[in-house]
């Protein structure tokens, strides 16, 4: 058993640009943005101003529901605190780098649904990371 | 047109040092270019041409032609990370093939090991103005979390196993075991590699490649310099290059940029993997061999830990001898960055000046192959084909 908490350790601050500002700000408000093309409908990730499939710029900021799957993961030991570092597909199918957190570390499996959690940066806006959840994704086999 | 033929590598050295704490590393990149011009058996004068990447201090490559003393008129800095050399390569024999210039002398050096950086479990940060750092910095991203993310994948994908990756480091440490310049010279078994610390699940210490010091050169000629020259000539046939990422959001873990490099450079040697005798794949971890060799084409996708088991890698046992210098799992990695020393064992194969024990007999036909950058995140794949004349 390897227990990981969501305080164990220090989450450098992301920082915020003309372009990211909304995200967030969303984030502070407990709420993860991911941005769609309103030209080619495609969802992306991580949030840019022109969409990177269609060279649109009318991409509009969409509230992802916070259901995922784990894509990978791989549990960093060599560390002071073992912490979890995974790749993570949304319910809005894209995959997003982040920490699994709130966890045995040693039972996670790739496939298995998480939701959305947000945890403090030191000094910046809290990040979007993810704990194991009973409450599957909609499009689960998809995201597998 | 293509620049098949129109090229050749004439110099190659790599530095003896894997320790350098007495060396500048602007230092070490003089030492390594004189090493590859006296192995050409030209001199600093006849080199119009100069390619160097991330690794070497200051403005482009312009301090270091200043340091080196340079007279250039043709200059290329493209940053690929650990694969910019093989990169190099492809576009020196561009520039030759377009007249820019006839001796290009391409330099890595660096010294990680001297200056105790934490390579592989220690986050880096390239550069805090990237648009993906506020993304994923916070998380954490070692480059053996990354690359041990690829690994997980490819285990679920295809029930790729870590003994199978084992192999990949026994085949290297069999090959490091003649090198008297190797960090890891003693032969390790499938156990041993099990048994080494978990780093990152999956991968265990001895998936990970050494850190060192030092670094490597090469000299790129035309044809016209290449027969005026008294070595054996190394003809470049083929070369490609390609970039992979998370293409915005579609993250793909089990693919890398090989599947183009690779491709574009068989096109343009036409040759197929069934032709290359020996091979030197980039093996920042054991994962980093399996992947590539999977999407070059030497096996199918998901059959790589089949492909690597039992041997199938060691010079004079399997069917595809890799990295004969014990490469970056066990030889060196100098500046945490394998390409070079990959182009350089290569071409050590092809001209018959491996260690006895693990030349590949007739090997005239040659490929190597780098991933820089991480390749769960962004790399780029550069692929080259080189054949004995």
């Amino acid at each position: 058993m390897t227990t990981i908490g969501s305080a164990q350790r220090e989450i450098p601050a992301p920082r915020a640009n003309a372009e990211t500002a909304t995200f967030w700000e969303a984030a502070a408000a407990g709420k993860l943005l991911v941005k769609k093309c309103e030209r080619c409908g495609a969802v992306h990730w991580y949030p840019r101003a022109l969409c990177p499939f269609c060279f649109s710029d009318a991409t509009t900021w969409l509230e992802a529901s916070g259901r995922g799957a784990i894509h990978s993961y791989s549990v960093m030991r060599r560390v002071p605190q073992p912490y979890v570092i995974a790749y993570v597909t949304l319910e809005e199918g894209v995959t997003m780098l982040s920490n699994i957190v709130d966890c045995d570390a040693d039972s996670l499996s790739v496939g298995q649904a998480v939701q959305l959690v947000f945890v403090p940066s030191s000094g910046g806006p809290p990040v979007p990371m993810f704990a194991p959840s009973e409450d599957v994704p909609r499009n689960a086999d998809r995201l597998r | 047109m293509g620049i098949k033929g129109k090229a050749y590598i004439a110099g190659a050295y790599e530095h003896p040092t894997r320790k350098a704490g007495d060396k500048s590393v602007a230092q070490l990149h003089a030492e390594v270019a004189k090493g590859a011009l006296e192995d050409a058996g030209l001199s600093k004068d006849d080199v119009d041409a100069y390619f160097c990447a991330g690794d070497a201090p200051g403005l482009g490559a312009l301090s270091m032609i200043d340091y080196l003393g340079l007279r250039v008129r043709h200059l290329d800095s493209t940053e690929t990370g650990g694969s910019s050399y093989l990169v190099h390569v492809g576009h020196a024999a561009q520039a030759i093939a377009a007249g820019k210039c006839s001796v290009a002398l391409i330099t890595l050096a660096g010294r990680p090991r001297a200056d105790g950086v934490a390579t592989g479990t220690a986050p880096r940060m390239w550069n805090p103005g990237a648009p993906d750092v506020a993304f994923e910095f916070p998380y954490g991203p070692t480059t053996a979390g990354i690359y041990a993310m690829c690994a997980k994948r490819h285990m679920y994908e295809f029930g790729t196993t870590g003994e199978q990756l084992a192999w990949i480091k026994v085949a290297a440490s069999q090959h490091a075991q003649w090198n008297p310049h190797a960090v890891l010279p003693d032969p390790v078994s499938v156990e041993d590699v099990l048994n080494s610390p978990m780093i990152a699940d999956p991968l265990h210490r001895l998936d990970c490649c050494i850190i060192s010091d030092g670094g490597g050169a090469l000299v790129v000629v035309s044809p016209e310099i290449a027969r005026a020259l008294d070595r054996p000539r190394v003809k470049v046939l083929g070369a490609g290059e390609a970039p992979k990422y998370q293409m915005g959001g579609r993250v793909d873990l089990t693919h890398s940029a090989a599947i183009w490099s690779g491709a574009a450079a068989f096109a343009e040697a036409g040759v197929t993997p069934a032709d290359i005798k020996y091979a030197s794949i980039y093996d920042s971890f054991t994962i980093t061999v399996l992947i590539q060799l999977e999407d070059l084409g030497f096996c199918k996708k998901g059959e790589g830990g089949k492909f690597v088991a039992d041997g199938n890698l060691i010079s004079g046992v399997g069917t595809l001898p890799v990295n004969t210098d014990g490469g970056g799992l066990c030889n060196n990695h100098p500046a945490n960055r394998g390409g070079m020393t990959k182009v350089i064992e290569a071409v050590r194969q092809l001209r018959g000046e491996a260690h006895p024990k693990v030349q590949v007999p007739n090997c005239d036909l040659a490929l190597a192959h780098g991933t820089g950058g991480m390749l769960g995140t962004r790399h780029a794949g550069a692929t080259l084909i080189l054949e004995r004349e």
